[in-house]
């Protein structure tokens, strides 16, 4: 299953590759958190994969947490945009 | 069950890879939300399925994260687009109709 690893990693790396750019150039701070928003939701599946190439139960745990703070992470910094104007 | 599990995990990076495309080929930020969101919601679902076909211990955890991700993902998309709204980012010039406007022609 080592060949399926590897195109699993090749797509998800251009998917990180594009959003990663939006990051960089985006027009305004919106643009800039929704590609950090599509970014964290990929790297969340990405770490339950790494679950199953290491074979390591505890990175399910990590996925959890990490989906738990990148949620309060876009809540709350779009709140912050919204009270600025 | 293996098979059906790793063909699950193709399909998910195949909608990661279509949800970064989307998110930098958009033309504005409601649309880049839309794309990013929906695709990489599908295949969270279906990554995260996968993995818990292809190792049965893993199923309920993965299961609980799937609920997880069905409820925050939306929420935050829809926080994050009433926040575009609200500070004034214009849409695209292609946009025929603002709803929140009361749906009128622009």
């Amino acid at each position: 299953m080592n060949v399926l690893n590897y195109i699993y990693f090749i797509l998800v790396g251009f998917g990180v590759l594009f959003s990663f750019l939006r990051m960089l150039l985006g027009p305004t701070s919106a643009d800039r958190l929704a590609a950090l928003d599509t970014l964290n939701v990929v790297l969340t599946g990405t770490i339950v994969f790494l679950a199953l190439v290491f074979k390591n139960g505890l990175y399910l745990d990590i996925a959890l947490v990490y989906g738990l703070l990148s949620f309060v992470e876009t809540v709350l910094i779009a709140r912050y945009l919204e009270g600025k104007k | 069950m293996i098979i059906l599990g790793y063909i699950f995990i193709g399909i998910g990076a195949f909608f990661y890879f279509l949800g970064g495309l989307g998110i930098l080929r958009m033309p504005d930020v409601y649309n880049r939300l839309q794309a990013g969101t929906k695709a990489t919601t599908l295949g969270s679902f279906s990554v995260i399925l996968g993995v818990g076909f292809v190792n049965m211990d893993y199923l309920p955890k993965a299961l609980l994260i799937i609920a997880f991700i069905a409820l925050t993902n939306p929420v935050g998309s829809s926080v994050l687009a009433r926040a575009a709204y609200l500070i004034g980012i214009k849409p695209t010039a292609k946009t025929k109709v603002d709803e929140c406007k009361g749906g009128d022609e622009i």
